[in-house]
């Protein structure tokens, strides 16, 4: 946990400054009757930011925070297995969306997390990864016209829009 | 007179079919979301606030507040069987609650939660009703300075009241803020923060992405991490007779529901403070105040009534400062905050005096949704037990498809959806090193906000920053902000000069 800590505040003073540096593109001060820069209000938040993870690494350094005391390791095997299946699991989810759109890809990551992930009975698993995209589309494509991407199965829906429009 | 004219109107509003549904089936999902561990009333107001696109913006926030008030019923029904609270803002209610469920007492429980969760709730809303509408028409005069000096005292609470590490607090905060910006600025129209050059930044990071990142991503990889065994349900038995002799029962608990009522909507009010402080200072001041203290902890009837009465009377609290000065008393109303801006309403005091029906209306919708909620929890408590019974790794990926789904509805671009998955994951590792994510999403709202008031303050002083103390009303809250600020600082300094005297002797 002690290293994670100041790992992660090197990384967001790291960040911090690529901020001040972004903004600083624009004008970071005070304009002659046009008041603040554009790049005013970021600048001086990012180096509040900045400031923030310098306070965070000298209390890290004098084992003030609690985290900064903590033996614990920061990310256990169980930690490290779950959010390898399940952030892994979104992001193919995410990552699917773009080849085979909303709808397919809804029922595989349903699928995969309730049948493989949860061990539920394929019953249960597709009684819910089945009726999800139907509801889905109703709810969005048809009540609410906000098309949802359809990736290369666009051709598969073109007779459903026939019908409901 | 004129204040009961308008609730009375805003009521015939809130009880047209289509809000009476949606307040029906708000409650009950409120009662659910708040009932899940996991899921609080903050995750679902944002996963689903997309959702409510459907309907015009006064049944939307009825909707979506009926879900606020649901999930404050329904925090107390794990509590109670499950031991964990279904949400942090019923945290306290474990305390005697679950002692109380362990002695085959679970229906009494049940019933002074929600009893006290009415009571709390109606009290609320009469102080609301009472205080709002002089509020708002003070704060029709508040300009510029005045509004960018009220979101330094929202983010000064954070610091000074929020409990957490405050260089995070303070990291939290400006890394919100700086999100804000990213986009065309809007008082020079240039690009501002387009990260190598991809087009998606250029139309601005929209809250929902970090707040469906954070309360819908984030936090189903935080409860999968930080529960991982399994949970252990203690049986309500439940009749219409027990229910009624329990309701007689939970009348013990009044000085709790008064203090939990009174308590906790001030403290609501406070932007950084919320329910879940609202709840737990309610229980320790009945506890100091109570005959029979020794019993607290071991299943006292005041100590399920006062964090229960207190919560839904908090609730109630943060739509105060939300509603009339657009400053949101909670997260939860921070994303109702946001959402008012998508459907084009300006939030402040104006709301008062130019969207009546929508102010009113939803002012009405809290008494009525009150009511629902108590009738739709006692009336279907073992369903809602029931339904704890579903297992997590059914709900988890349902509420990934949901905030998948609902954050690409928002902007209708995947480039935000991807943006989302990396704020969720960032947000658990942070929150795993005690970083708070409220302050982060409080900011991203009011950032757009904040922004242009300071800007314009400064160009009217001529860059000058004693203008936001200078002014009648600018000025004190500045300086109540500052205190704020230096608050724990001061702790910090006397903290040591107390050691140090001691470890001289």
């Amino acid at each position: 946990m002690r290293r994670a800590e100041i790992i992660t505040a090197v990384l967001m003073a790291l960040l911090s400054i690529y901020l001040m540096i972004k903004s600083s593109e624009l004008n970071i001060g005070i304009i002659e009757g046009e008041g603040p820069g554009g790049g005013f209000w970021p600048f001086w938040l990012s180096l509040g930011m900045l400031i923030s993870c310098i306070w965070i690494a000298i209390n890290w350094y004098r084992r003030t925070s609690p985290p900064s005391q903590s033996t614990e390791v920061y990310m256990d095997s169980y930690g490290m297995r779950m959010l390898l299946l399940v952030g892994g699991g979104v992001t193919a989810f995410i990552g699917l969306i773009h080849f085979i759109g909303f709808y397919g890809a809804i029922p595989v990551f349903l699928i995969y997390y309730i049948r493989f992930l949860g061990r539920h009975s394929w019953g249960t698993t597709l009684a819910i990864s089945l009726p999800a995209p139907v509801v889905t589309f109703l709810f969005f494509d048809i009540a609410m016209r906000i098309v949802l991407p359809k990736g290369y199965l666009e051709p598969l829906f073109l007779p459903l829009y026939d019908f409901f429009f | 007179m004129e204040i009961l004219g308008h609730l009375v109107d805003g009521m015939f509003i809130a009880l047209e079919p289509l809000n009476i549904m949606l307040m029906l089936g708000g409650v009950a999902l409120g009662l659910f979301i708040g009932a899940m561990p996991g899921l609080g009333s903050v995750n679902g107001v944002a996963i689903l606030l997309p959702a409510t696109f459907l309907v015009p913006p006064t049944s939307a926030m009825i909707f979506l507040a009926a879900i606020y008030y649901g999930a404050m019923y329904g925090g107390a029904i794990s509590s109670i069987t499950l031991g964990i609270p279904g949400a942090s803002t019923a945290v306290a209610t474990t305390f005697d609650g679950r002692p109380m469920a362990l002695k085959g007492r679970a229906d009494l429980a049940l019933v002074t939660a929600a009893v006290a969760s009415f009571v709390g709730g109606t009290v609320a809303n009469l102080l609301f009703t009472a205080f709002a509408p002089p509020l708002a028409h003070v704060a029709l005069d508040f300009g510029d300075p005045e509004i960018f000096a009220l979101m330094l005292l929202a983010f000064a609470t954070f610091i000074g009241l929020g409990g957490d590490d405050i260089p995070k607090t303070l990291f939290s905060i400006c890394f919100g803020l700086v999100l804000a910006t990213v986009g065309i600025d809007i008082m020079s129209g240039e690009p501002r923060l387009i990260f190598g050059d991809i087009t998606g930044f250029m139309h601005g990071i929209n809250f929902l992405v970090l707040a469906i990142g954070i309360y819908g991503i984030g936090e189903m990889i935080w409860t999968i991490d930080s529960t991982r065994g399994k949970l252990k349900m203690t049986e309500a038995v439940l009749s219409v007779s027990r229910i009624l002799s329990a309701v007689k029962e939970s009348m013990a608990g009044w000085k709790g529901t008064a203090i939990g009522s009174f308590l906790g909507f001030f403290v609501g009010i406070l932007p950084a403070a919320g329910a879940t402080p609202g709840s737990l200072m309610s229980y320790g001041v009945t506890k100091m105040v109570s005959k029979n203290p020794e019993e607290f902890g071991k299943g006292s009837i005041e100590g399920v009534a006062a964090p229960e009465a207190a919560n839904n009377s908090a609730s109630t609290g943060a739509m105060l400062p939300m509603l009339t000065l657009g400053i949101p008393g909670s997260p939860t109303t921070a994303i109702l905050l946001g959402g008012m801006v998508i459907w084009g309403l300006q939030p402040g005091p104006r709301l008062f005096t130019d969207q009546t029906e929508f102010v009113w209306g939803l002012i009405g919708s809290f008494y009525i949704s009150n009511f629902f909620a108590l009738i739709v929890n006692l009336a279907f408590i073992p369903l809602f037990i029931w339904m704890l019974r579903m297992p997590f790794t059914v709900l988890a990926p349902m509420i990934f498809v949901l905030s998948i789904v609902g954050g690409y509805a928002a902007t209708q671009d995947m480039h935000d959806v991807w943006l989302m998955l990396l704020f969720g994951i960032g947000a658990y590792l942070l929150r795993k090193l005690d970083y708070p994510v409220a302050p982060a999403v409080l900011a991203i709202v009011l950032g757009p906000i904040a922004e242009p008031k300071l800007r314009q303050s400064l160009l009217f002083s001529d860059g000058d920053p004693m203008i936001f103390l200078t002014r009648p009303i600018s000025g004190p809250i500045t300086v109540i902000a500052i205190i704020l600020i230096l608050l724990p600082l001061l702790k910090l300094i006397r903290d040591k000069f107390k050691s140090r005297k001691t470890s001289n002797v």
